[in-house]
């Protein structure tokens, strides 16, 4: 009984980790995206000047998730990383480009620096890729037999998960729009508000495409939303109807608002979009850790180790949140104030 | 030899691994110098500090930027090629991992920001603080993962689950395993050493193209004293590593030594070409008896050779028994170096020795190369085990195709190679340029703009 309850915690703590990932490494990738976009050299550096204190912090949420999926769900883990052995390691050696671009582009002379420019970008758009790729397969399931993956090393690559990549740029683009809005003046936020209203149409489709696709992958996910191709099961639908409404009015309101004075509600918006996502994806894929494979109880690490990383989170979660958030605070100026351009 | 799943994963884990702790052992050891230096600035409010903590935080952001990226490929490669390792040992070393996280790379990471971009946005002690943060964050992650990695070296604490999996039946016992003091202390003096002989060997050449006077005076004297000081402590660090290992794997201390039969009066092998076929040394010049000396054994004490282990017992011995030869040879060389330096100062001698300079500078990549000679001590000499004495490498690979692991590994060697020498080239430039003194104000060649650039010019 005890067991399953800290199982249930440890989901919900990795779940949670994940989202921070997606909503703070997401703008940091959606600016890469948006890189070839820049108008300039200047208007490139403003782009980077704006994400680069924060980046490296933003991607430890990354290790956070694939530690803590190692620590608390062990099985969990052992089953998926092989099964999505290929756009795992896609998704590492592009975060390596994108990674060592912020400072290597400082270093690099004519040359060298037009190539980190490159990998930078690149290394953002592939890494964004991968993720949607490393999702998609793991909501379509993967071929697991009595804990152990069974299936080939291209089972991920289906229509579905390509859908889902595609539809992850545009989000993560979205999100880094979003972001200059917030981070950029003049020209540059201009442009990003234009971005934004672009995006925002193309993420919408996206999540209504992914959403429907989604309904197709499992019986029991048709069934949960009391959707099926040709009719709707009133009863079931009307409770989890709010979701595609609230995210149908977020749209509308960041549709309108982009003009406002507000600069950092886009990215706001943005979040809450991506979060509607996740809870729309939690709903279908509940209670599986693995889709239809593993719940988080079948996976769990023992719980004396559960216990143990849950006291390591409850000291250390807040601690770290808090000097995140005094990091956010100490950069939370326009990037022109603290980059001096000539 | 066969070119399957296991041995691919294998190469591929030392491949990764090996580039990777390059970068935590310069940084470690980089971030507390900085925090000293920046310390000694506040204090002093001499500007030499200044100027040399400006120059050395650049070339930290560029080391720890790489040590990030190939960091974050170790916490998913633990999944990806070794899933049985990680379904069996997940409840008692995903712990130390998941704390690794939460006290370290956030740290890290987070202050890194302020550390690099915040010289004009926080004051100077709360800068300070940050570089702190920073240096206590290298230390705090180094102490975990040498823990999780000591316990699969003197596993205990643990019992079997009915559903074959490893628990901890007590996790102080796990976290402080055997080799973990020993172990710990060793990894993170030699990475101390590591950052001692890069800043002795950059100071000394900037001295010899007469650049930077002051600062390359100030900088030589604080890596001597750490050569002079450490190397002796860290050479007793090894050693009581030995011991401890000659106590849980005597397998392992049989191959570096190159012992192959079971006797009293172990002899201290100096060279030889170890012969896996036919369990001998050729070539071998040793020193009767003192090999039992130095592992604290009487002259009656029996001492293990590899005879004592079955063949698919024992751990691959050429590459360990070479492996620690290169990495005693590297103390060495810091040792002799370390003396040298103090004598020299004493003279007042230590400026001008241009001989010692030079020595220095070649010597700039000792302390990577026993690092790296010496986790190859460390985790070839633990084999065939990956866990050891309870789990073989060979059990814990994951049901991956070879393919797969030959794709990713061919990648990773194109990757890291470009990235490595991209960053290598970057730093080498910026220790040929020497730091920026106060007569020539600082000029920075990157373009207008760029953070690193902005906040060289905010300094105060």
């Amino acid at each position: 009984m005890f067991g399953i309850e800290l199982s249930m915690i440890w989901a919900v703590l990795i779940a949670v980790a994940v989202f921070l990932y997606v909503a703070l490494d997401g703008f940091d990738l959606g600016v890469g995206i948006l890189f070839p976009f820049a108008k300039d050299a200047r208007e490139r550096d403003q782009m980077q000047a704006s994400i680069a204190p924060v980046w490296d912090g933003n991607e430890t949420w990354l290790v956070l998730g694939g530690g803590g999926l190692f620590a608390a769900f062990p099985k969990a883990y052992a089953a998926l990383m092989p099964a999505l052995y290929l756009p795992i390691f896609l998704m590492l050696l592009a975060l390596i480009f994108r990674g060592v671009a912020f400072e290597f582009r400082h270093h690099g002379r004519e040359r060298g620096k037009k190539w980190w420019t490159f990998a930078f970008s690149a290394g953002s758009i592939v890494a964004t890729i991968a993720q949607g790729l490393v999702l998609g397969g793991f909501i379509q399931g993967v071929a697991i037999e009595g804990e152990v993956f069974v299936g080939g090393p291209l089972d991920w690559l289906t229509p579905f998960s390509l859908l889902v990549a595609a539809s992850l740029v545009a989000g993560y683009a979205l999100l880094g729009a979003a972001w200059i809005v917030f981070k950029a003046q003049g020209e540059l936020a201009e442009r990003a508000r234009r971005w934004v209203k672009q995006l925002a149409l193309l993420t919408a489709l996206a999540m209504g495409a992914v959403s429907l696709a989604t309904l197709g992958v499992d019986a029991r996910v048709t069934e949960r939303w009391g959707l099926t191709m040709t009719s709707v099961d009133w009863p079931v639908f009307i409770k989890l109807a709010p979701l595609p409404v609230l995210a149908g009015v977020i749209l509308f309101l960041m549709w309108r608002g982009i003009e406002e004075r507000k600069f950092l509600r886009p990215y706001l918006y943005a979040v809450c979009l991506f979060l509607i996502g996740y809870v729309g994806l939690a709903v279908s894929l509940w209670p599986y850790i693995i889709p239809f494979a593993m719940t988080p109880a079948d996976a769990a690490a023992a719980d004396n180790a559960l216990q143990l990383m849950l006291v390591g989170a409850l000291v250390m979660l807040p601690i770290i949140l808090a000097y995140t958030a005094f990091v956010y605070w100490t950069f939370r100026a326009k990037v022109d104030d603290h980059a001096t351009y000539h | 030899m066969e070119w399957d799943a296991l041995l691919l994963s294998r190469l591929q884990f030392a491949f990764t691994i090996g580039f990777h702790i390059i970068f935590p052992a310069f940084t470690i050891g980089l971030a507390s110098f900085l925090a000293v230096l920046e310390g000694l600035w506040l204090f002093t409010k001499r500007p030499v500090f200044k100027n040399l903590y400006l120059f050395w935080v650049k070339i930290f952001a560029l080391s720890f930027g790489m040590g990030v990226v190939s960091g974050v490929v170790m916490s998913y490669q633990f999944g990806t090629n070794w899933s049985v390792f990680s379904a069996i040992t997940g409840s008692v070393i995903g712990p130390l991992l998941a704390y690794e996280v939460l006290t370290a790379f956030f740290l890290e990471a987070s202050f890194l920001g302020i550390m690099l971009f915040g010289w004009k946005r926080v004051g100077p002690g709360l800068h300070f603080f940050s570089t702190c943060m920073v240096a206590i964050g290298t230390l705090f992650s180094a102490f975990w993962i040498l823990s999780a990695n000591s316990w699969m070296q003197t596993p205990q604490g643990w019992a079997w689950a009915e559903d074959g999996t490893m628990v901890a039946t007590n996790f102080m016992e796990v976290i402080f395993n055997p080799s973990l003091p020993s172990r710990f202390a060793h990894m993170v003096l030699a990475a101390f050493l590591t950052t001692a002989m890069v800043v002795a060997g950059a100071s000394a050449f900037a001295l010899l193209k007469k650049r930077a006077l002051a600062e390359s005076r100030v900088a030589l004297r604080m890596a001597v004293l750490m050569m002079a000081l450490v190397t002796p402590v860290q050479i007793m660090a090894g050693h009581e590593s030995g011991i401890v290992a000659g106590e849980h794997q005597p397998a392992k201390v049989a191959a570096l030594e190159g012992w192959w039969t079971t006797r009293t009066q172990q002899p201290t092998v100096l060279v030889g070409w170890p012969d896996e076929e036919a369990e001998t040394n050729h070539f071998e010049i040793a020193i009767p008896g003192f090999g039992s000396t130095v592992n604290n054994a009487g002259p009656d004490v029996v001492l293990p050779g590899l005879d004592q282990f079955t063949e698919e017992d024992r751990p691959p011995v050429w590459l360990t028994f070479w492996a620690f030869r290169v990495m005693v040879g590297m103390g060495v060389v810091m040792l002799v170096l370390g003396i040298w330096g103090a004598g020299a100062w004493a003279l007042k001698r230590l400026d001008s020795s241009t001989w010692y300079h030079r020595a220095l500078v070649l010597a700039g990549p000792s302390g990577f190369i026993a690092v790296l000679t010496g986790w190859i001590t460390a985790e070839v000499g633990r084999q065939p085990y990956v866990v050891y004495g309870v789990l073989r490498t060979a059990d814990a690979v994951s049901p991956v195709p070879a393919g797969s692991v030959a794709t990713s590994l061919l990648f990773f060697i194109v990757v890291y190679g470009i990235v490595f020498t991209a960053g290598a080239l970057y730093i080498l430039r910026l220790m040929a340029k020497g730091p920026d003194t106060e007569e020539t104000p600082p000029q920075s060649d990157q373009p207008p703009g760029t953070p690193l650039a902005a906040a060289i010019k905010e300094a105060p």
